[in-house]
C-alpha cells in the first residue's frame, strides 16, 4: 500500500502541515461533509429520534413512547413476515441465483463462438431500471393479455396469476429479482474467473485431475474473494428490497410479498405513523450495518481489512 | 471442445438469452398491437401493425420532458458528487492529519446506509426547506448517498499516482489547488469515468427519493413516469407496454454504445464498495 505520500515527502524537506495546510484540508473536505452530515447523517440520526415518539409527520413529535415502537414491531405480524421472506429470499439467491451465475459464468469461459454475444445480453437487463423490469414484468404476466397465460396453454396447464396468488407471489418475485441481476453476478464471476492464471487450471489437468476436480479444487477456491463480495452485495441488496416490490405487487396480496423497506415506506407515507415507521427503518440500518460488520470481521477478512471495520479498502 | 459439447453450451447460452429478450420483444410487438390483438395474438407478428401507441407517446410531450428530467437530474448528481468527492479523496489520500482515518471510516459507514432508512426525516427535512417539487430535492441527497462509494474509490486511485510527481510539481511551484485540478484530475480520468457511471446509473434508476419529492408531474423523472403511467391507463396493456419500451430505450441505447466502460464502471463499484 502506498502510504508514503505527499505529507511524508514533505516533512522529509522540513516542513509540517502548517496553517495553509489545514486551510487547504478544510477547503477541501467541506463540500463532501457538509452534504454528508446534513443529507445522510442527520436524517439517520432523526430517525433515530423519531422512532420513539408515536408522531404523525407534522409538527414537532411530542408523545413520546420510548421503545414502544421497536416491541410493536417485532410483535407485528407484518414486520415478523418481512423478515421471513428476507430469509427466504436470501436463501433463494444464495442456493439458486448465484449458482446459477456461476454455472454461467464458466460456461461463458469456454471458448464458445459468439460467447462475447451471449455475455452482453445476460448484462442487459441489469442496466434497465427496477421499474421499468416491474411493469414490463406486470403486463408479461398479466393474466388476460399477458405471455404467461400463453406458454402455460402451449404446455396445456391452466394460466395462473402468479403475482395475485399468496403462495406463488414471493416466487415469482424472485423470479423476477433474479431475470434482472444474475447478469450482473455472471460478470463479476467471470471477471474473477479471467483473473485465475490458466497454468494452474493446466497444471491440475496434466496431474490427471477431472474437468469437475479442476473447478472444485482449483477454480472455486481461487473465486472465494469473489463469491464472498457477490454474496454479499447479493444479501445488503435484499435488505433493501422496494423499487421492484413497490410496482409490481405493492406487497401484496395479502402481504405475501411486502419488503420491511415496503412495509416502512407504507406506514411513513400512507398511513402517517412516522414514528413507528422510522423505527422500522432503524431496524433495517441495524440489520444491514450487524450484519455488514459481521460478515466482513468473519467472512471477508482473508480478502480485505473490511471498509466498515477498520480503515477503508485498501489495495 | 468436442463438437457435441459445443452445440449443448450453444443450446443452453440461447435458451437463457430467449428468457431475457422474449419478454423484451414481447413489449416491442405488444406496443405495435390494439389491446384486441393483445387478447387474441399476444406472441405472434402485430396484425396489422399499430404505430399509434408510440407516435401517439412521442409527440405528446410528455415523454420528452420526463426524459429531460432524468437527463439533468443525472447529469447534475455526477457534477456535484464527483466533484465533491474528489476533492475529498484528494485529502484522504495525498494529506496527514490527526483523525484522518477516523473520518474516512464515517463516510465509509455511510455505505450502510440505504435510501430507505433516511427517506422519512429526508423528506420531512426537504419538506421543511423548501426543497419539495424542486430538483434540487432529488439532486443533492442523490449526491451525499453517492459519496461514500465515489470517495473510496477515487482515494484508492489517486494513491497510486506517484509521490515523485507532486514532488516535482511542488518545485516547479505548484500549489496545492493547482496540482489536484492540473495533475492529478487529468491523470485519473479512468477512474473518474468509473464513478461517473455509478453514479449516472444510480440516479438514473432512482425511484423512492423522486416518488416523495415530486407531487408536481412537471418534474417527473421516466421511472416515476412510467409507473404512474402503468397506474393512469392499467386498462390499456399495449399503451404501457409502449411507454415502457421507450423508456428502456436511454438505457439500453446507452448500454450498447458503452457496454465496455458501463460494465467495468459497474464492476469496478462493486469490487470496491
Amino acid at each position: 500500500m502506498n502510504r508514503v505520500s505527499s505529507p511524508v515527502a514533505t516533512r522529509k524537506r522540513g516542513h509540517r502541515p502548517t496553517l495553509r495546510g489545514a486551510g487547504t484540508i478544510a477547503v477541501f473536505l467541506a463540500p463532501a461533509l457538509v452534504l454528508f452530515v446534513l443529507l445522510v447523517l442527520l436524517p439517520i440520526l432523526v430517525a433515530g429520534y423519531t422512532s420513539l415518539f408515536k408522531w404523525n409527520g407534522f409538527g414537532v413529535p411530542e408523545n413520546f413512547v420510548g421503545i414502544d415502537n421497536f416491541t410493536r414491531a417485532f410483535g407485528d405480524s407484518v414486520f415478523l413476515g418481512d423478515l421471513t421472506r428476507l430469509l427466504l429470499l436470501v436463501v433463494l439467491s444464495v442456493v439458486i441465483q448465484l449458482p446459477f451465475s456461476l454455472a454461467l459464468a464458466m460456461l461463458l469461459n469456454q471458448p464458445l463462438r459468439g460467447r462475447a454475444v451471449y455475455r452482453v445480453i445476460f448484462f442487459a437487463p441489469y442496466v434497465l431500471s427496477e421499474v421499468t423490469t416491474a411493469v414490463l414484468f406486470t403486463l408479461v404476466f398479466s393474466p388476460d393479455r399477458g405471455l404467461g397465460e400463453q406458454i402455460a396453454a402451449v404446455f396445456g396447464a391452466e394460466g395462473v396469476a402468479v403475482f395475485a396468488d399468496p403462495a406463488t407471489v414471493i416466487y415469482a418475485l424472485f423470479f423476477v429479482v433474479s431475470w434482472k441481476y444474475f447478469g450482473f453476478h455472471m460478470v463479476l464471476y467471470l471477471a474473477g474467473r479471467q483473473s485465475i492464471p490458466r497454468e494452474l487450471g493446466e497444471a491440475a489437468i496434466t496431474d490427471g485431475a477431472s474437468a469437475w476436480q479442476t473447478f472444485r479444487h482449483v477454480t472455486l477456491p481461487l473465486l472465494g474473494p469473489t463469491i464472498r463480495i457477490s454474496v454479499f452485495l447479493s444479501i445488503i441488496g435484499s435488505i433493501q428490497l422496494f423499487d421492484m416490490v413497490w410496482v409490481l405487487t405493492g406487497g401484496g396480496p395479502i402481504h405475501a410479498s411486502e419488503t420491511l423497506a415496503v412495509t416502512m415506506f407504507s406506514y411513513g407515507f400512507r398511513r402517517f405513523e412516522v414514528g413507528y415507521a422510522s423505527a422500522i427503518s432503524i431496524i433495517m440500518f441495524l440489520l444491514s450495518l450487524i450484519f455488514a460488520i459481521f460478515y466482513q470481521r468473519f467472512v471477508m477478512r482473508r480478502d480485505l481489512e473490511g471498509a466498515i471495520t477498520t480503515r477503508g479498502v485498501q489495495r | 471442445m468436442t463438437r457435441p459439447k459445443q452445440v449443448a453450451l450453444h443450446g443452453i447460452s440461447i435458451a437463457i438469452g430467449a428468457l431475457i429478450v422474449i419478454p423484451v420483444v414481447f413489449g416491442v410487438l405488444g406496443g405495435f398491437k390494439d389491446n384486441g390483438q393483445l387478447t387474441t395474438n399476444p406472441i405472434g407478428l402485430p396484425d396489422p401493425w399499430v404505430p399509434e401507441n408510440y407516435t401517439g407517446i412521442l409527440s405528446s410531450g410528455v415523454f420528452w420532458r420526463q426524459l429531460a428530467n432524468s437527463t439533468i437530474i443525472a447529469l447534475a448528481t455526477v457534477f456535484v458528487v464527483v466533484g465533491a468527492s474528489s476533492m475529498a479523496a484528494y485529502i484522504f489520500a495525498r494529506f496527514s492529519f490527526r483523525g484522518r482515518e477516523a473520518l474516512f471510516t464515517v463516510f465509509g459507514v455511510g455505505l450502510m446506509f440505504p435510501f430507505a432508512v433516511a427517506i422519512l426525516p429526508l423528506f420531512i427535512l426537504l419538506r421543511n426547506i423548501g426543497l419539495l417539487d424542486n430538483p434540487l430535492g432529488v439532486i443533492l441527497p442523490q449526491a451525499a448517498f453517492a459519496l461514500p462509494v465515489t470517495i473510496i474509490i477515487l482515494r484508492g486511485f489517486f494513491r497510486t499516482i506517484p509521490a515523485e510527481i507532486e514532488e516535482a510539481a511542488t518545485l516547479d511551484g505548484c500549489g496545492a489547488f493547482a496540482f489536484f485540478w492540473r495533475i492529478l484530475l487529468p491523470l485519473s480520468r479512468p477512474a473518474l469515468a468509473t464513478v461517473s457511471v455509478l453514479a449516472l446509473v444510480a440516479s438514473w434508476n432512482n425511484f423512492m427519493l423522486p416518488l416523495v419529492v415530486f407531487t408536481d408531474q412537471s418534474w417527473w423523472t421516466l421511472p416515476i413516469g412510467v409507473s404512474a403511467f402503468q397506474g393512469q391507463y392499467a386498462t390499456d396493456t399495449a399503451r404501457v407496454l409502449a411507454y415502457v419500451v421507450l423508456s428502456m430505450v436511454p438505457a439500453l441505447g446507452f448500454y450498447a454504445v458503452a457496454e465496455r466502460h458501463l460494465v467495468g464502471g459497474l464492476l469496478g463499484g462493486a469490487s470496491k464498495g
